[in-house]
């Protein structure tokens, strides 16, 4: 199981946090601070899992970004090190060769697709076509219902005309 | 693209990232947060697309780590909004912001609800996304029903199906106790002939969840399992979207995987088949190639495919092919799968036994030690520590020792501490643990805890061979110029012990030990302080004949100290002093410390409460079981006395008759001049220190004491004991060694009398074994477990005693020398299925070879003035000694056969006995006892005590001091309340002291 998600930048900036266990706002943030102080710190050639107070934290740097995923010690680390793999080649199709700008603009966007893919620290889809289409989907609903209310103020707008 | 027109935020977040440090980030935030504040709090005016601007601000507030403790409403109130926009928004930033602990959640649960029962899908996809991430137990009482119901519904479309599985998941994984899965087994059966493999994904992490909880509910689903697996490794019916690099769904093969790993076994040859086909293919067909995501996606399949064969494995058929795959998995280049063997080599010797074949890649583990990544790194040095036995102990220490120059700060602790175990459990020779040790904390003093060097002390206290050799190594290290404060501690006790040992060697006369020790003094704290006055104390009596320089040295040193503001170290300087210019009595009261009673390792307890895996643990204590060196027993001297132990490493107490036999033989060997010391407490704290390190936690020196001055006393299986005796079994021991015939143990199926008889330096005693119930008992053994001083022959004990019958079982004791060791019977049978296993002490003590005699003035003093000095004459100030008047003290003497003479001393406040002694090696030995009370203090007396024969007088003293000083539970206390050291009736260094 997943407990938590982090998006940290090299600079240690915090991109994007998604919580499956519960932790309180201090503890995420003594979390991030930790878990920071001990991933960009590694070189680059080593591998990908980083033992952490009796859990395991599979990571993988994308350009500036490092994506961290939080497992139980038992868990499948390849598993989730694709996870992350996986989402990240979501994001990249939907924004289209995604940089960390993106993510930042746009994080409610990163959010929704992240819902889709996992669900109570789970993998839910593993179809990227699936997930693009359910993402889209809700987008044109978004989209129609401003068109409706674009429409409805015209239309109020030129009956009070 | 939808919401990218919302400026405001777009602004904010730029403004943000603009900020040069983190002070006007909090500046800009808290800004933000009270425009957003002054927003909410006059609603008027605040369009729908307000709100979620000002929500989205907050969630982006929050996530950089500032309190956003408002709002919440705001966020849950846009989760009731009518319109998809508003809803998905108030879903997302609720889930992101509140955890299933806050209470606001419990505001939003109709509203998800009615979103859940409600028909529009997309509206039931939000809901189920929130509860399934941050659903708590109310919401598994109001919702885990609409879940269940919409998960097996047929006309739930897969994009909802697949939420309501994970949400299922978590609740159930969360309150198991609260979502009702009887039944499931058909349900789970149905989903996973599911065909479209998002659904089957998501049920089978539910299935997983289930499984783990209770595997026999579902056993109908395994070959579903297996199918599904076949389903995928022939590429049948798998999308293109469902394969990812080429792989079909490595997540589904992987989660399939794992639930049959809760199922203990396959029992259907068919299935069985099935997967082992699977499961070969897996482990025969996975290539590296270049493309890193498929290498990653194929071998996450074989980790988790060589994880179920090592599970499923027991006829061993793919087991060798493992190893053989994970040996070349640690020596590739891609480090994560060099981790991963290493991690699962670790967990392949914990399933089977697979240590030699593991062992062949001992070298290539041993450089994964020096991987330039930590990760790694804790891998190979767990593995090394799980692979360790007798064999390779040497190598694999050595390779720690090494390494523990160059590791990091963060993983030194754990290193001293595996390596000290290991040599501690493996250790081929004794003098080998001691080097380990010492250059463990040579070369990571700030690492060894306490315990690594108190166990030290231990062994080379307990191994008179060690001795000299612990003694000249500590010396040696004193000669570096910097050494670590723990070295000045290990070596300053060990060279005031036994440096005397090493006199006759250059370098190491009590001067030179005194000055290069004492060289070191201004720079050590206080607490070594106190070890190197007792090191001085210790050589000024080892010094013989005393050496006036030295002596006027090291009293300048105590004289100094005498007002060191540290209590500590001024009471002792104070009493060392005092107690140096007593001569002999010096030599009385600084003797060697006894042997300790051997006991579970603390090390290793202390490495178990650390490591987090249990399995893990549970694994390595089976093997270390198994393989435990013997190096670090052979030198007890008589093995075949050892009490039985109930487990190696059992947190149950061993009563160690036998030691504490030892020790006594021991004192006698080691003290010169045949001087009969009694243990001296002044190094109190620091033999406390090693005791406490041993004792279960939070227990109190007097209780430990109790419970190891029980020593061989206590049915020591009690605790184990599920049946429990009805009498207080010490109290009839107490009683019996004064009678010769009760009961003396009774529990509610069986009932032990007992009748003797004494002639001289011979015992008849009579066991009657009853059985009080209706049906027999079975599998009755009774064992005697005699002290070395006893000879003791039990006629044969039968099998089974019938119902409502009392065997007789003869005993035949034969006393060969002074002794207040006390025989032990170990007691055993069956009731049912119950085992019931006691250890009762057999009343066959000191005092059963007396026989009264009285003397008179003229018999009595002149073989009191001719028994004149120590050691067949012994005299000692006991403390503590329980409340009664000379009238009780005097019948209590005679109930021991110890007949008071009275009057026979002019002072009306002593009493003077006497009785004989009968044993093979004294024959018949007249002892002759006075007591000298003191009426101010009734609490304190003065007993001396003489005989022909030295080991009887320390004997007989110590017995009469038992039986006077009171220590309620214990009959047998550990009696020397210290002389000089006023506070120590809660001392376990004392008390202890006094027990040996």
């Amino acid at each position: 199981m997943i407990h938590f998600i982090l998006l940290i930048s090299r600079q240690g900036k915090v991109r994007l946090t998604k919580w499956y266990s519960p932790y309180s706002q201090k503890e995420r943030s003594k979390v991030i601070r930790e878990l920071s102080g001990m991933i960009l710190t590694r070189g680059p050639k080593l591998c990908n899992f980083v033992e952490w107070r009796g859990l395991k934290v599979v990571y993988k740097r994308y350009a500036s970004l490092y994506f961290c995923m939080c497992i139980n010690q038992e868990d499948n680390e390849l598993e989730v090190l694709e996870i992350i793999h996986h989402f990240v080649e979501i994001l990249d199709r939907y924004f289209g060769s995604v940089c960390e700008l993106d993510l930042i603009f746009k994080f409610q966007k990163a959010y929704y697709m992240l819902d889709e893919i996992l669900i109570a620290g789970e993998l839910q889809e593993s179809s990227k076509k699936t997930v693009a289409r359910l993402v889209s989907a809700q987008d044109s609903l978004v989209d129609a219902a401003k068109e409706e209310a674009n429409s409805l103020s015209n239309i109020i707008a030129q009956a009070t005309k | 693209m939808a919401l990218s027109g919302m400026r405001g935020l777009s602004v904010f977040i730029s403004e943000i990232r603009n900020c040069q440090n983190k002070e006007q980030e909090r500046l800009r935030v808290d800004k933000e947060l009270g425009h957003i504040r002054n927003r909410f709090k006059n609603e008027k005016g605040l369009t729908v697309y307000d709100k979620k601007k000002y929500v989205w601000k907050m969630l982006y507030i929050f996530m950089l780590g500032y309190d956003v403790d408002f709002g919440h409403m705001e966020a849950v109130s846009l989760i009731s909004a009518p319109k998809y926009p508003e809803k998905q928004v108030g879903y997302l930033v609720t889930s992101c912001l509140l955890n299933e602990n806050h209470d606001f959640l419990r505001l939003a649960i109709n509203t998800v609800r009615n979103d859940i029962i409600g028909r529009n899908e997309t509206f039931q996809c939000l809901a189920l996304t929130l509860v399934g991430n941050i659903g708590g137990r109310d919401f598994a009482e109001s919702l885990a029903p609409d879940v269940q119901k919409l998960l097996i519904s047929s006309s739930c479309r897969p994009l909802v199906k697949k939420k309501a599985a994970l949400c299922l998941l978590r609740l159930f994984r969360k309150n198991p106790d609260v979502v009702n899965v009887d039944g499931w087994s058909d349900r789970m059966s149905q989903l996973l002939d599911e065909r479209n493999l998002g659904v089957l994904t998501s049920s089978m992490s539910l299935f997983v969840s289930l499984v783990s909880n209770n595997h026999e509910a579902y056993w109908s689903c395994l070959p579903k399992c297996v199918k599904v697996l076949e389903r995928l490794a022939r590429n049948q019916d798998v999308p293109q979207e469902y394969t990812y690099y080429g792989i079909p769904s490595p997540w589904l093969q992987v989660k399939t995987m794992r639930a049959l790993q809760y199922f203990p076994t396959i029992e259907d040859p068919n299935t069985r088949r099935a997967l082992f086909e699977v499961l070969q293919r897996v482990l025969m067909g996975t290539d590296v190639v270049k493309n890193v995501n498929k290498n990653n996606a194929s071998h996450a399949v074989l980790f988790e495919a060589l994880a179920l064969v090592m599970h499923l494995d027991a006829e061993k058929e793919m087991m060798s092919q493992c190893v053989a795959l994970l040996g070349k998995f640690i020596a590739v280049r891609e480090p994560n799968i060099r981790y991963l063997g290493l991690e699962n080599m670790t967990r392949m010797l914990m399933v089977t036994d697979v240590q030699e074949i593991i062992k062949r890649h001992q070298a290539q583990i041993i450089t994964s030690l020096k991987d330039p990544d930590i990760s790694i790194r804790r891998r190979a040095l767990d593995l090394l520590y799980a692979m360790c036995d007798i064999s390779n102990a040497k190598d694999i220490v050595e390779e720690l020792l090494q390494y523990l120059g160059t590791a990091e700060f963060t993983m030194r602790e754990e290193l001293a501490l595996k390596a000290a175990i290991l040599a501690e459990k493996f250790a081929p020779d004794l003098s080998w643990y001691v080097d380990v040790i010492l250059q463990l904390i040579d070369k990571a003093g700030d690492f060894v805890s306490d315990d690594i060097w108190f166990r030290v002390v231990q062994f080379v206290t307990n191994n008179e061979d060690l001795q000299p050799y612990a003694a000249l190594k500590a010396r040696e290290y004193l000669d570096k110029p910097a050494i670590h404060e723990t070295m000045m501690k290990v070596s300053a006790y060990l060279l005031g012990e036994y440096s005397h040992l090493l006199a006759r060697r250059p370098g190491c006369s009590p001067k030179e030990i005194f000055s290069i020790i004492h060289e070191k003094l201004p720079t050590v704290s206080t607490p070594t302080i106190s070890i190197l006055l007792s090191t001085y104390a210790k050589i000024l009596m080892h010094s013989q004949p005393p050496d006036p320089e030295l002596q006027n040295q090291i009293w300048a040193i105590f004289s100094k100290y005498e007002t060191s503001i540290d209590a500590e170290i001024q009471q002792r300087a104070v009493e060392y002093f005092a107690l140096s210019k007593k001569g002999a009595a010096l030599m009385d009261i600084l003797a060697e410390m006894p042997k300790f009673p051997e006991r579970e390792s603390s090390l290793i307890k202390k490495a178990e409460d650390t490591e987090a895996d249990t399995a893990e643990l549970s694994a390595i204590k089976s093997r270390a079981q198994q393989q435990a060196s013997n190096a670090l027993v052979v030198t007890d001297q008589h093995p075949a006395n050892e009490p039985p132990q109930v487990t190696q490493l059992g947190m149950v107490k061993i009563p160690s008759i036998n030691n504490l036999e030892n020790n006594h033989v021991d004192q006698e060997v080691t003290q010169t001049n045949g001087i009969m010391g009694e243990v001296e407490p002044q190094n109190g704290d620091i033999l406390g220190d090693l005791l406490a390190i041993e004792g279960p936690p939070g227990v109190s020196g007097t209780e430990t004491l109790t419970e190891e001055g029980a020593l061989a006393l206590a049915p020591v299986g009690e605790l184990e004991n599920a049946v429990k005796p009805v009498i207080d079994i010490a109290e009839r021991f107490r009683d019996l060694c004064v009678k010769d015939s009760g009961v003396l143990y009774e529990d509610p199926y069986v009932q032990i009398g007992i009748k003797a008889e004494w002639r001289g330096h011979q015992g008849r005693l009579v066991l009657f074994l009853g059985n009080k119930t209706t049906s027999s008992l079975d599998s009755v053994h009774a064992v005697i477990l005699p002290p070395s001083h006893l000879k003791l022959e039990l006629s044969s004990v039968p099998e089974i005693i019938p119902p409502r019958a009392q065997v007789q079982c003869p005993l035949e004791v034969v006393n060969l020398c002074p002794s207040r060791d006390v025989a032990v019977l170990d007691f055993s049978y069956k009731f049912g299925t119950t085992l019931v296993d006691n250890k009762l002490r057999l009343p066959a003590v000191l005092n059963k070879f007396f026989h009264p005699v009285t003397l008179s003035a003229e018999e009595f003093f002149p073989q009191w003035r001719s028994l004149a000095a120590p050691p067949l004459k012994l005299q000692e100030v006991v403390r503590g000694v329980r409340v009664m008047s000379l009238g009780e003290m005097t019948n209590l003497l005679n109930s021991l056969k110890l007949i008071v003479s009275p009057g026979l001393d002019p002072n009306a406040n002593n009493l003077v006995a006497s009785t004989t002694f009968y044993s093979e090696s004294t024959q018949s030995m007249l002892c002759l006892v006075r007591i000298e009370t003191d009426p101010a203090d009734r609490t304190q007396l003065r007993l001396t005590v003489a005989s022909g024969d030295s080991t009887l007088t320390f004997e007989l003293k110590e017995f009469i001091k038992e039986q006077l000083v009171s220590i309620p539970a214990a009959s047998r206390p550990p009696v020397l309340q210290p002389t000089i050291q006023p506070i120590s009736s809660s001392d376990p260094g004392a008390l202890l002291a006094g027990l040996l």
